[in-house]
Order: C-alpha cells, then sequence, then structure tokens
C-alpha cells in the first residue's frame, strides 16, 4: 500500500476546498448576485478532482491500460494517419476536434431554467458520463486499431444492433446539420454586416487553398495567419458595407438565407477538398482556439456577475419559450454536448486512436479534452446568464409568442417576471449595430451577446458592436465547414448503405452517385432547416429538443458498446462505470422521446400539437401562433415529422440497447460463446510519459533509455 | 536570451505539429528509415495524396458539432 506524502496531501485538501466552496455559495445564494468565479471555482476544483482519482482510478483498475502493449499507432506506424503523435499535439488535436458550437449553443438555451441546473449538469455529467464515454470508446478503439464506433457495434453487439446504430448516425447527422444551419440563419437574417463577413470566409477560403495547393504545398501556419488577417479585415469591413448603399445587397430574409446555405452546402460537398473545406478549416480551427482561450481569459480577468436567476420558474412549470417541458429531462437534453456527447464517441474512435502514442495516454487526451470541452459549455453560460433576464428571454422567445416591437416584447416578457423597458430593449440592438435582437433564438446571438459584454469590460464598450460580430463569425465559421464536412460524412454513410442495393454507389469517387448522394444529403438537412425557419412556432423551440435527443441517443449507443465491451472483456465488475450513465442517458432521452411523443401537453407532445391544430382547422380556426390557415397546415405537417422522427430515433436506440444487453447476457451465461475482436499484445519501445508533466519515475525511465542507445 | 530561444522553438514546434505542418518531414523520416531504397514523393505530390486520402473517406478528420 502506497502511502501518500503530506503535500500531496495538503494540495488536494485545498483543491477540494476551493470547489466545494464554489458549489456552497452557488447552491447557497439566492436573490443577490453572484459573482462567475464561484462557478468558474465550483467548475476547476470538481475538474481537478475529478481527472486526479476518478479517471486514474478508471485508467489504471478498471481499464487496466498497458504501458508495455504497442498502440496502433506504433504498430501500423505508416507515417500519415498511423504515427505516433507527441501527447501535447495530440491533446490539441481532439480537443479541436470535438470542441464545436454545441456546447457553445446548448448551454445558453439552457439558461432558461436559470444557472444551476445546467452549471451540475455541465459537471456532474461530464465527470460520470462524458469524459468517461470519451476515454473508454478511445481506449477499446485504441486496442482494434483504431476501428470506429459502428465498426465496433458490428462487430461485438452484431449486424442487428450494428445496423440500427448505423442507420441511427445517419439520421443524427442530418438533424445535427439542419439545427446547426439554423443557429447561423437566426443569426445572419437581416443582419448585413454578419452576411457579409461570412460571405468573404469563401473568397479567403479559396485563395488559401490555392495558395496551399499551388503556391507553397504544406505551409499551414502562414497561409492560416494570412486567412485570419484577412477575416478580421472582413470583419471590420462588414461595418463599412453595413452603413453603405450596399447594405441592402446583404440583408437577407431567413428563407433567402436557406436557399444559399442549402447550394452552398452542396456545392462545397462536391469540390475537391483541397478547394475549400481543408482551408476553411484551417481557419475555423484556428479561430475556434483562439476564440475559447480569450473567452476563458475574459472571464478570468473580468468575473462578472450572474444576473440570471439561480432556477428560474420555468424549470418546475415546463412552459418556458426557449424550449417547452420541464427540467427533467430536458435541461440534460439541451445542455447535450457539453456534459455529454455521442459524437465525441466518433472522434474517439477512428482519428485519434490511430495517433495515441501510449495506452497511459487515454487518460489525459479522452477524460482531460472532455473536461476542456466541458469548461467552453460553463463558459457558454456564464455568458448567457450575465446578461439582463429580460433581454435574454426576448432574444430567445419566438417571434410568434413575444411579437415584433419592442413594445410588446417588453410587455410578455415583463409579463414572466422580468422588466426590460422598450427603450433598453432597442438600445441593446443599437448597441451592437444590428437592426433588432428579438427573437434571435438559436443561442449563437445570446452567446455573442454575453462575449461582447465580457470583452467589453477588458478592452473599453466602443469595441462592443465589433466583438458581438467577432463572435457571430467565429461560430458561423465553423458551423459552415461542419456543414460541408458533415454532408461529406453523410454522403459517405449513404454510399455505402446504397452501395448494397447498387454496386457503383460503393465506389465513393464515381461521380454521379457523388452527386446524386452529395444532393439527397443536403436536400434532407435543408428540408429540416426550411421547416426550421417556417415554423409558427418557431423553429429552435421546436427542433433543437429533437437535436438533443439525437445527440444524446449516439452517446447511448457509444455507452452501450462500452459496456458490452467490459463485460465480454472480463470486466464485469466494473460494467457500472458505463452501465451507470448509460442507464442514465437512456432515461432521460427515451422519458424526453416518450414526452415529445405521447405527451398531453400541446407545448411539447408532437402528436397532441398536431391534434390540436388539426382539430382547429376542422372547425376553421386560425390559432395563435399561427396567422394563416397556411401556418396552420405548416404546424400540422411539421408536428408530424417530429412526432414521427423522435419515435423512429427512440425505437433504434433501443433496438441497440436491446441487442447490447442480450449480447452481455449471453455472455455471462456461457462465455465461450463471445468472441473478442481485440488486437494481439505487441511490446512497445516507444517510452512516453502518460500524463501533461512526466513524473520523476518517467524521467529516469527516458534518461535511462537515451543512455542504453547511446553506449 | 537562451531560454527565450528555447520557448520560440517549442512553440514553431508545437504550431507545426498541431496544423501538420509537419507531416512532410515525418512522412519522409518514415520511408527513410524503413524503406531506403524506396522513392520519397516531392512536398507537392506529399500533400495531394493527403487531400486526396481525405477525399476518399471523409471521416478522417471529422470534426464534432
Amino acid at each position: 500500500m502506497r502511502t501518500a506524502n503530506p503535500r500531496t496531501i495538503v494540495i488536494w485538501t485545498l483543491v477540494a476546498l476551493v470547489g466545494a466552496t464554489g458549489w456552497t455559495v452557488l447552491a447557497l445564494s439566492r436573490g443577490e448576485e453572484v459573482s462567475a468565479a464561484w462557478m468558474v471555482a465550483a467548475a476547476l476544483g470538481s475538474y481537478a478532482i475529478a481527472y486526479r482519482f476518478y479517471a486514474k482510478f478508471i485508467a489504471y483498475k478498471v481499464l487496466k491500460v498497458d504501458r508495455t502493449r504497442a498502440t496502433p499507432a506504433e504498430r501500423l506506424n505508416n507515417g500519415i494517419d498511423f504515427h505516433p503523435t507527441d501527447r501535447r499535439v495530440l491533446l490539441g488535436h481532439h480537443f479541436a476536434a470535438i470542441a464545436g458550437a454545441g456546447p457553445l449553443v446548448g448551454p445558453v438555451l439552457a439558461a432558461q431554467m436559470g444557472y444551476l441546473p445546467g452549471t451540475i449538469w455541465i459537471i456532474v455529467g461530464v465527470i460520470f458520463a462524458g469524459a468517461v464515454q470519451d476515454m473508454v470508446v478511445l481506449f477499446f478503439s485504441t486496442r482494434r486499431d483504431g476501428r470506429s464506433l459502428g465498426q465496433m457495434a458490428r462487430e461485438e453487439i452484431g449486424p442487428f444492433g450494428g445496423a440500427a446504430a448505423l442507420v441511427a448516425t445517419f439520421v443524427i447527422m442530418i438533424i445535427l446539420l439542419g439545427v446547426l444551419a439554423l443557429v447561423i440563419v437566426n443569426a445572419l437574417a437581416q443582419s448585413p454586416w454578419g452576411t457579409f463577413s461570412i460571405a468573404m470566409t469563401i473568397p479567403i477560403a479559396l485563395l488559401m487553398g490555392f495558395y496551399l495547393r499551388v503556391l507553397r504545398p504544406g505551409q499551414v501556419a502562414e497561409v492560416s495567419l494570412i486567412g485570419v488577417a484577412l477575416l478580421l479585415f472582413a470583419l471590420v469591413a462588414g461595418r463599412w458595407v453595413a452603413e453603405s448603399s450596399w447594405a441592402g445587397a446583404f440583408t437577407l430574409a431567413p428563407s433567402t438565407l436557406v436557399v444559399w446555405m442549402v447550394a452552398y452546402g452542396f456545392i462545397a460537398s462536391i469540390l475537391p477538398v483541397w478547394m475549400l473545406l481543408a482551408p476553411r478549416d484551417y481557419l475555423s480551427t484556428f479561430m475556434k482556439v483562439g476564440t475559447i482561450f480569450l473567452l476563458a481569459l475574459g472571464v478570468v480577468v473580468a468575473l462578472p456577475t450572474l444576473k440570471m436567476d439561480a432556477v428560474t420558474d420555468f424549470a418546475s412549470r415546463g412552459d418556458g419559450p426557449v424550449f417547452a417541458g420541464s427540467l427533467f429531462p430536458f435541461v440534460f437534453i439541451t445542455i447535450a454536448c457539453g456534459a455529454l456527447s455521442g459524437f465525441h464517441a466518433l472522434i474517439s474512435s477512428g482519428t485519434t486512436p490511430k495517433m495515441i502514442q501510449k495506452e497511459t495516454q487515454v487518460r489525459m487526451i479522452g477524460y482531460g479534452s472532455m473536461l476542456m470541452e466541458s469548461s467552453v459549455a460553463v463558459m457558454a453560460l456564464v455568458a448567457a446568464s450575465i446578461i439582463d433576464p429580460g433581454l435574454y428571454f426576448a432574444m430567445n422567445a419566438p417571434a410568434g409568442v413575444i411579437g415584433d416591437t419592442v413594445q410588446n416584447a417588453s410587455q410578455v416578457v415583463g409579463s414572466w417576471g422580468y422588466q426590460i423597458s422598450p427603450e433598453a430593449l432597442a438600445r441593446a440592438a443599437e448597441n451592437v449595430e444590428e437592426a433588432s435582437l428579438l427573437s434571435r433564438t438559436g443561442g449563437a446571438p445570446t452567446l455573442a451577446i454575453g462575449v461582447s459584454e465580457i470583452f467589453s469590460e477588458v478592452t473599453g464598450g466602443s469595441l462592443r458592436a465589433f466583438w458581438y460580430h467577432f463572435a457571430i463569425m467565429f461560430e458561423a465559421l465553423f458551423i459552415l465547414t461542419a456543414l460541408d464536412a458533415g454532408t461529406r460524412v453523410g454522403r459517405f454513410m449513404l454510399q455505402d448503405m446504397l452501395g448494397n442495393v447498387y454496386r457503383p454507389f460503393r465506389n465513393v469517387s464515381w461521380k454521379p452517385g457523388l452527386v446524386i448522394t452529395s444532393a439527397v444529403v443536403c436536400g434532407l438537412w435543408g428540408y429540416f432547416l426550411w421547416v426550421g425557419v417556417h415554423e409558427p412556432l418557431g423553429g429552435i423551440n421546436q427542433l433543437f429538443p429533437i437535436f438533443g435527443i439525437s445527440n444524446q441517443l449516439l452517446a447511448a449507443v457509444a455507452l452501450a458498446v462500452c459496456t458490452t465491451l467490459l463485460v465480454k472483456s472480463g470486466r464485469l465488475k466494473w460494467a457500472w462505470i458505463t452501465g451507470v450513465p448509460l442507464a442514465w442517458d437512456a432515461t432521460v432521452t427515451l422519458t424526453a422521446s416518450w414526452q415529445k411523443v405521447f405527451s398531453s401537453d400541446p407545448k411539447v407532445g408532437f402528436f397532441k400539437q398536431r391534434q390540436v391544430f388539426q382539430d382547429a382547422i376542422d372547425r376553421g380556426e386560425v390559432l395563435p401562433p399561427a396567422k394563416t390557415m397556411d401556418d396552420m397546415h405548416t404546424v400540422v405537417t411539421n408536428s408530424t415529422v417530429d412526432g414521427v422522427l423522435s419515435a423512429v430515433l427512440a425505437l433504434l436506440i433501443v433496438v441497440v440497447i436491446a441487442d447490447a444487453t442480450r449480447v452481455c447476457v449471453r455472455h455471462v451465461r456461457r462465455p465461450a460463446l463471445s468472441t473478442l475482436s481485440e488486437a494481439p499484445y505487441v511490446e512497445s519501445k516507444i517510452i512516453a510519459p502518460a500524463g501533461l508533466f512526466p513524473t520523476k519515475e518517467e524521467k529516469e525511465e527516458e534518461r535511462g533509455a537515451v543512455a542504453s542507445t547511446g553506449a | 536570451m537562451r531560454s527565450l530561444r528555447r520557448v520560440l522553438d517549442g512553440v514553431r514546434w508545437y504550431v507545426r505539429e498541431l496544423t501538420d505542418e509537419s507531416a512532410y518531414d515525418r512522412y519522409v523520416a518514415h520511408v527513410r528509415s524503413g524503406h531506403p531504397d524506396a522513392e520519397v514523393p516531392s512536398r507537392r505530390d506529399f500533400e495531394r495524396m493527403r487531400t486526396d486520402r481525405q477525399e476518399r473517406d471523409p471521416r478522417q478528420g471529422f470534426r464534432c458539432c
């Protein structure tokens, strides 16, 4: 038994105290304004403890990571996608790949229920579910030469569960793209400044692509610097354009933007990767990492106070304007990526395992990156909670609810108990040089207001409008990149599925197949985008819950695969490590799906909503917020599609979980029937530390290795 | 002065690794060590090969929501 030295005990006691103090202040303050510093303290304290103790326990006691076992990167090194990568570099790669719009948007919407429920779930969820999922998937995929989640599901659970997982992934991808595009449409509509600077990213990316392909191949850092400089210039120029006679050309209605977005998605996805996708990816990664870093700095330097209530009345009543439904299960569904994200399983299997140097590093890469992602979600929640709650609700409630004048909005928001004058609403829009901030749903504009608030506390208020558009640009940039990349991945899956029916589809470079499948994928997400924009009940209000449900259901697939693998690899005793998060996640998501399908509250249940509106149509009535009979028919069609979709997704996941359970039970009863497709043991020759900082023993080992090769 | 130099070199190394600018050097080193007789592609051809690979399987280098 190892005994801890007194210094370690003192340090960890202090860390625990910092975290505990943060939690206590957050939990006990009611009615007074709380500093964001306490949220930061609670988060960082909890992360540190979880990383040091829980993650270490899982890595060494449960997974039994083996530092003498060679990883696929070492065994299959081909100098391209399989190669042992320095752990600090891989941490950057992995974090840049998992961090996206999700953790920024979800917490902003969840702030409707107050900051406390969101904070608790982001921190507790990541520690016990999200980070565990990422690390365990990474570990098992590393033991399987970097197999993807879908392949692992097929090999370890069976063809039936595997196929269900594949179809679910495809559907989830489509919904994800539709909702992300909707977020951007809501942010850019009627905003010439934003639209111009985003439009400029296309020529900038083309230029960068040409530079990298023809002029100086491979010089990524210099071309990215050029790109970022041009991007900032486009951002500044956006203001000039907005104030000039060109403003009209860039002031687009939401439905026009939909057409542009779908056309962009289609064309971008059939162009060669080097032209648009690769350079865009460099730009958005630079901007993403840079902005997240700045935001973290801003929060710590400015330490703003939280103006939102700790828990709002919407949490228990379930009639919130941003999204309907009560705290359980909808706060967990809405936060999604910041606490537990199924999509990360797609990165943790596939790309990262082919680059990891040492099995022992799964804790730092898998668990560590997810803790960083979670801290991004905490910052987004801070940004949403420091703005005036009246403004928050005026920005996030659908136009059908608050109307389209500041007077009306002020009155409706006031009736919910959040006072804000019409003048204050108008001034808030003026400050960021937008025509209006009412019903800018989707989270991105609210986050941008919060970010501009934090940044202008550091830089002074004169830059407020610049920071607002900076934040919009940064989100739009990587959402547009995601549209392109996501369409390609969706197309790849579709080509694979159609290849079973008509062989030529399987050849991914077959041009007709490529164009057809690209068009189908764009058409599908474009449909949801169109629906979202024209939804009288508010697109985000209706679609975001389906997005959250689908992401959490993908997490259920990943956790089911992990649990099956724990059981099959003789770790039955520890199956609860992923089994408990799976049970929780399945309960939350299936409850949410159930309510979305069967609830008798028309705000929550899609079919009840359909029935209410259909009955009104039969009586010849128009129900608000619909304004015309056409609107009424739109609502009926949309609720039917949304309801069927929620039901289908839930069924697919039940199939996966049931199939996984069958495999686990069979293994417990008759272990001989199970096969485990783990790559055989090969001894590792690489010496590398497990954590960020090498321990004394690791340093000595490294010195020893150098000495022996030198001699 | 020397420590500043070391920090700058470190930053440069990190940026090159993170942006995968060093991919070509790594590949050349890999080919030279494993297959001394094999021909090494030019940087231009190598970068083309890399984007073509991504073209064929877009799941490589996919990023999240």
